[in-house]
């Protein structure tokens, strides 16, 4: 089963929209609760991502029986050094992303916590796309 | 009555529902339908909050009580009344007056359900303090905890593990009058009740817990009762025992606000199954950061908005608060509380109840969703409810499901029309089916 999300850069009263969707989507299959945490957490995080740091995204959820995996493409300014990006505390988000609740340099180390697969693929200038896989 | 084992607190009247689909509108879970011009529940999906009650014009939706002469197959009958019940009569019956009915109604004792407030707080200080699945959501409102099972199985483990007030007031009793009498014998305890999620609490309670509760009184009907004798100055001739003590906490504890303000850490109070549903949401996308304590109640205005009440929910609310004002933040029983009930304030893990839409095979389960959503796409989205669902998507899982037909749209039922392919009988026929035979007869 396949879905699809356009993101906007900046607009944050919106994210969160594809992962609440997912979640509805997730729960009405039957799929263990903790699993469910875990996918929505991880997209949540990861759609947050899009809105604070780059221009526009477009998200691809694939569900099947095995698991869920999601493709989170963006077009923006990529990430120069993916190693310090997955530390804790990191964050290059600007001081106005922060003041909303946004920024803390969680989001990439706490996608990371809560899926079984996730891979990084960034051109600096260009853009970044994660691929995070869950399984049930 | 003790032997009836209710698995919910609501049921449809079918001779006085007119089918008008007012309750199918607001059900948090989707759980009514409309089909031969009756509302059907689906009482896996019943979280008893009530709503459907608020909304039916015809009292159809009916409150599974107990019946009020059972008390007297009791010796001694204890009745516990919730502050919400004062707060409903005019300010000339004072406590006393209505005490004095209630025990001319057939109680032997009545005592305040918040008396063990008290103690209750200071167990869920520590609770909150050594919790580690934060935030703790209060376990007071019978119909956020059914919510939780229901819609947001992920959370069960958020639930405060320990009994509400009425319950452990209720243990109170019981003990007492065994230390006292050596056996239970001949001991009854009721309860007026506010709502309908009390009623399915006490009889199938959740948390691996047994209620010591005998019947559930339904405030609606004993408040008529205590008017009518109060103005018809019923003399007052064998006085219940009254236990009255309690506290201001205990007065405010049923209002918005009144559990959380004795929670020493960092609490939200949120009331109104709209917002409820919205916070259990954000709880569950770890988007509500540093709150330790979560009060919520799914009425409006908490159990002064409860659906069995008479009167303005601010005004009764505002009553509640004036009284608080007038009483001290501690009573005299509170160290008896302590000595009889400390051992029984703790209940299990409350378990998920899960809501199943499709399949329990997942693979069945996403083909049938995948149908779901084309189908979907062809009807209107208007969720107009002319095909008996409360929505054009419950509608598609209703057909996916084999429970409903794509014809019980109207859009295109009359799109087949149109093209000839069912007749104008066909498509009567088949409103019929839904809202009922002879609903196109003028009455």
């Amino acid at each position: 089963m396949y879905f699809e999300y356009f993101v906007e850069g900046g607009d944050f009263t919106n994210a969160g929209y594809a992962s609440s969707q997912i979640k509805k989507h997730l729960k009405e299959l039957g799929v263990d609760p903790s699993v469910i945490k875990r996918s929505v957490i991880a997209l949540y995080e990861a759609e947050v991502n899009i809105v604070a740091h780059a221009y526009r995204g477009k998200i691809k959820i694939f569900i099947n029986k095995n698991g869920v995996k999601m493709l989170l493409e963006d077009e923006g300014p990529g990430i120069a050094d993916v190693g310090l990006a997955m530390k804790k505390g990191f964050s290059t988000a600007s001081e106005a992303v922060r003041e909303m609740g946004f920024g803390a340099g969680m989001g990439l180390p706490n996608i990371n916590e809560n899926s079984d697969s996730f891979n990084i693929d960034t051109v600096v200038g260009k853009g970044t796309t994660l691929e995070i896989i869950i399984n049930f | 009555m003790e032997e009836v084992l209710y698995h919910r607190a609501l049921e449809i009247v079918e001779d006085v529902c007119v089918g008008c689909a007012h309750c199918m509108r607001v059900c948090p879970t989707e759980a009514l339908r409309v089909r031969g011009g009756k509302a059907r529940i689906h009482p896996e999906w019943c979280v008893d909050c009530g709503e459907c009650y608020r909304v039916c014009p015809t009292r159809a939706i009916r409150v599974r009580d107990d019946d009020f002469s059972k008390i007297f197959d009791y010796k001694h009958r204890v009745l516990l009344v919730p502050t919400v019940f004062y707060a409903q009569f005019g300010s000339r019956y004072s406590r006393d007056n209505i005490n004095g009915i209630l025990g001319m109604l057939g109680f032997t004792e009545v005592c305040p359900v918040e008396q063990s407030v008290d103690l209750l707080m200071d167990e869920v200080n520590d609770y909150v303090h050594n919790s580690k699945n934060k935030p703790v959501i209060s376990s007071f409102c019978p119909a956020v905890t059914r919510l939780i099972q229901v819609r947001f199985p992920s959370l069960v483990d958020n639930v405060l593990q320990l009994l509400p007030p009425l319950e452990l007031s209720a243990q109170f009793y019981k003990r007492r009058y065994v230390q006292e009498n050596g056996n239970d014998e001949g001991l009854g305890i009721f309860y007026i009740t506010p709502c309908i999620g009390k009623i399915a609490a006490v009889k199938s309670p959740v948390g691996g817990y047994t209620s010591p509760i005998h019947g559930v009184i339904n405030m609606d009907y004993i408040y008529n009762k205590v008017l009518l004798a109060l103005k018809n100055r019923v003399d007052i001739v064998s006085e219940p025992l009254v236990k009255s003590s309690l506290s201001s906490k205990g007065i405010l504890y049923p209002t918005t606000g009144g559990e959380s303000v004795n929670v020493d850490a960092k609490c939200l109070a949120v009331d109104g199954l709209a917002s409820v549903i919205d916070i259990l949401e954000r709880v569950e996308n770890e988007e509500l950061k540093g709150i330790d304590f979560l009060e919520l109640r799914v009425c409006d205005e908490s159990c002064a908005g409860g659906i069995l009440l008479f009167g303005n929910r601010f005004m009764i609310s505002d009553k509640m608060k004036g009284y608080a004002a007038t009483i001290p933040d501690v009573h005299e029983l509170v160290p008896e509380y302590k000595k009889y009930c400390s051992a029984v304030v703790h209940m299990e893990r409350v378990e998920p109840r899960s809501l199943v839409k499709y399949d329990k095979d997942i693979e069945v389960a996403i083909r049938k969703m995948e149908s779901a959503r084309e189908l979907r796409k062809v009807f209107p989205g208007i969720d107009c409810g002319a095909c008996g669902a409360p929505s054009c998507t419950a509608h598609a899982e209703d057909v996916v499901k084999g429970l409903s037909d794509v014809n019980a749209c109207i859009f295109l039922r009359t799109k087949y029309e149109k093209r000839g392919e069912i007749d104008s009988d066909e498509a009567i026929k088949i409103m019929e089916f839904i809202w009922g035979k002879d609903r196109f007869e003028k009455k």
